[in-house]
């Protein structure tokens, strides 16, 4: 009685704040408002469709023997408290993705995005997320390529393969040039940034040499050693003689994330890796619980149109119409085929009983989701002239501040050059114009809540805290992304000569490592050298390659629902597969054939050459405008490939489900044997 | 008195538990408590060895996301 008590008064709490939220126009709205409705909204999808589709749709039991249980071995596969496994895996699925899409998005104004986010995320993220744990979960652990192979077929597991990699390269770009636009001529977050560095691998040392495998006393002496790195950049940059020695070019600064890079990919993983992902992950789990706290205590006010006037597709961020591309900005955070891989990953196997699937899977990618309402939030709070101001590229209002100021009000968004410098003071910064990728506004609107919750007076702090953030777990993705797209490659490699297969041999990591370094570094230098930013051009390409991934993930799942002879239920997968496969082809398309410059591919590199030709280029943007040519181009058939290989996936999918129905043979489950569970007290587990 | 002392003893321990449970600070003596159990005949890994290899086994795959 008291659980429907509950639900009820949730339903009803909920429906008020999603009315205040959709209702309040023309007027600012708390975003208190966005925050009650948000929770819940996870909180009646985590109650019941998850509950119904566990045990519906996955027929979850908790009498099963899960592998953790029959391959036991003390290292990989070992039994897990349920609350763990969930820290676990909200930790390696939270990302800087749902951090930085919101904030893109939040041009179109609040509304937008926060319905995605909501919808999105109960209807398509979560019920991926879950049912891709709970399928790998009865194999063994298998990952997704390996269960697209074994149920679709080899073609399905080698354009699954295929895909990781792309969106490995392009992930691996977008956020180099994220913390890139972060640092340039910016002293204090580079010498910050860079002291992380060192901090990383004292950690390492410290928990391979001195104290093997005690990570509690190693992390908090590295968060020590990070505040410290925080403090003595606020301290450099004050200092004549330091401070040039940190004040770089966005060039410079993308050849040192390159080398970077490499080194993080050819290192031993104790050194660099492991300890800087040990940093990354308390100093993100921390910061997210204090945004938390802080937003409702401050419970501000959004300043942000709930839906602006660029929903038209003539946004400074980025081009396009609110449809598709509020979908594909917001990949991370509603839907992101990306955490397939990690739920077919390491997470099946510490998994105690099937029924836990439900909070790890579906209740992470909840909690992921309110991180994009956090974030969506933080950005709506700024003045809008302020946000389209750091986040516009120069080759879109301008390259002076005057310029720029005077484009972004005459867009109905006042903004004054005294403002920003103001805000760019406060926040012990130069400028804060044309600091495109996400990450700079974002990091505003964390200080401007840190600071009215705990201090005005230390918003340089906070802002560079917030920045100090955002980098560390960047480069812990841009890491562990560029180690595993070394191994795939040299999967890869392995088909054309053996050797080159070997991870150990010294020729091949290297080989592997620049090829991959290769392929990320040149869409960050494009990026780079690109006067619009290139977030314009890389982040919508993430977004795309994000929700083909989704769309692999959530066709293997159909396919095998379907096997296992469930048509009925298919709708569960089959809904947000041919959503996201409506929204990624209507934007791919858009890409490749729009005759508008800011959104086609094509169409941009042709306006590019037909101004060089014509010498209505300026010197430094003709000098740049081969490459950027190039690049478009090229941009445009990786659009091409990544649309091909969705829909080569979801037709195998259907070519597998055409036969299930008409009765052919087909390839047998790749479900492990059903085996009961003895572990005690799995029956009492069972959770409604 | 000792009673309440003793609850939030035993909560405090419960806490420092799961905490070195999820960071992986007592991986190593799981570790070595599974050995036992199973009555492994080979011999146990060192600690560096065993942190060495979980840490390179943890890094061969996609542990982290966008």
């Amino acid at each position: 009685m008291m659980r429907r008590i509950s639900a009820a008064l949730l339903a009803i709490v909920g429906a008020i704040a999603i009315g205040a939220v959709a209702l309040q126009r023309h007027e600012p709205i708390n975003a208190l408002w966005i925050l009650t409705a948000a929770v819940c909204v996870y909180l009646l999808g985590y109650r019941f469709y998850a509950a119904w589709i566990a045990a519906r749709v996955l027929s979850v039991d908790a009498w099963r023997a899960t592998p953790a249980e029959r391959l036991n071995n003390g290292r990989d596969f070992v039994p897990t408290h349920r609350a763990i496994v969930f820290g676990h895996h909200f930790a390696a699925i939270a990302g800087p993705g749902p951090l930085v899409g919101p904030t893109l998005a939040a041009q179109f104004g609040y509304l937008p995005g926060t319905l995605w986010i909501l919808v999105g995320a109960v209807l398509g993220g979560c019920v991926q997320d879950m049912i891709i744990l709970l399928l790998s979960t009865r194999r063994d652990g298998r990952s997704l390529g390996q269960m697209a192979r074994d149920e679709l077929g080899p073609l399905g597991g080698f354009a699954a393969l295929v895909g990781t990699l792309i969106i490995m390269i392009i992930l691996s770009a977008v956020l180099g040039l994220v913390i890139v636009n972060v640092m340039k001529h910016s002293p204090w977050a580079t010498s910050t940034v860079f002291a992380t560095i060192p901090a990383a691998l004292i950690v390492g040392l410290y928990l391979r040499l001195w104290r093997p495998g005690r990570v509690l006393e190693a992390s908090l002496l590295g968060v020590a050693l990070m505040l410290l790195a925080l403090l003595a950049g606020g301290w450099i940059d004050h200092q004549p003689v330091l401070r040039p020695l940190f004040d770089y070019t966005a060039i410079a600064l993308a050849g040192f994330v390159i080398l970077y890079g490499f080194c993080a990919a050819i290192l031993p993983v104790w050194l660099l890796l492991a300890p800087r992902d040990y940093l990354s992950t308390f100093l993100k789990l921390g910061t997210v619980a204090l945004l938390a706290v802080a937003i409702v205590l401050t419970h501000p006010q959004i300043k942000m149109p709930a839906v602006t006037a660029f929903t038209d597709g003539t946004g400074p961020l980025f081009g396009g119409k609110v449809f598709p591309f509020v979908f594909i900005t917001i990949a991370c955070g509603a839907v992101s085929g990306f955490h397939a891989l990690v739920a077919s990953g390491t997470t099946p196997k510490l998994i105690t009983n099937e029924a836990d699937v439900r909070l790890i899977g579906y209740g992470s990618m909840a909690l992921e989701s309110f991180v994009a309402i956090m974030a969506l939030i933080a950005a709506t709070l700024l003045d809008p002239g302020v946000y389209f101001a750091i986040n516009a590229g120069a080759g879109v209002v301008g390259a002076t501040p005057a310029a720029a100021v005077q484009t972004i009000s005459g867009w109905g968004f006042p903004v004054t050059v005294e403002q920003m410098q103001a805000l760019a003071s406060a926040m012990g910064e130069r400028t804060l114009f044309a600091r495109s990728g996400g990450a700079p506004s974002l990091a505003v609107g964390m200080a401007s809540i840190f600071g009215s919750t705990f201090g005005r007076g230390l918003l340089a702090l906070w802002y560079h805290f917030a920045i100090m953030f955002e980098a560390v777990f960047i480069m812990a993705v841009l890491d562990a992304g560029t180690r595993v797209g070394r191994f795939m490659l040299q999967d890869l490699l392995g088909h054309l000569w053996q050797p080159l297969g070997r991870t150990s041999w010294y020729p091949s990591v290297l080989l592997a490592s620049a090829l991959m370094v290769g392929a990320w570094g040149y869409f960050l230098y494009i990026g780079v050298i690109d006067p619009n930013g290139g977030v314009n051009i890389l982040w919508p390409l993430f977004g795309i390659s994000n929700q083909m991934l989704a769309g692999i993930a959530l066709s293997v799942a159909t396919g095998i629902i379907i096997k296992s002879g469930k048509l009925r239920y298919a709708l569960v997968t089959l809904a947000p597969l041919a959503w996201l496969a409506l929204v990624t082809t209507t934007a791919a398309w858009q890409k490749i054939t729009s005759s508008d410059a800011r959104i086609g591919l094509f169409a941009a590199a042709d306006d590019l050459a037909r101004k060089l030709a014509l010498g209505a280029l300026a010197p430094e943007r003709a000098a740049v405008a081969p490459q950027l040519i190039f690049n478009q181009r090229l941009d445009g058939w990786l659009t091409m490939l990544l649309l091909a290989i969705l829909w080569f996936v979801i037709l195998d999918m259907a070519r597998v489900c055409v036969r299930r129905l008409r009765g052919r043979p087909l390839r047998s489950s790749s479900e492990a044997p059903y085996q009961s569970s003895r572990l005690q007290g799995a029956a009492a587990q069972v959770r409604p | 008195m000792r009673r309440a002392a003793q609850w939030l003893r035993r909560r405090v321990a419960c806490v420092w538990n799961g905490l070195r449970t999820a960071s992986g600070d007592d991986a190593y003596e799981r570790y070595r408590a599974h050995q036992a159990a199973r009555q492994a005949l080979e011999p146990p890994l060192s600690r560096r060895a065993f942190y060495e290899d979980t840490q390179r086994r943890k890094w061969s795959g996609v542990s982290r996301c966008c």
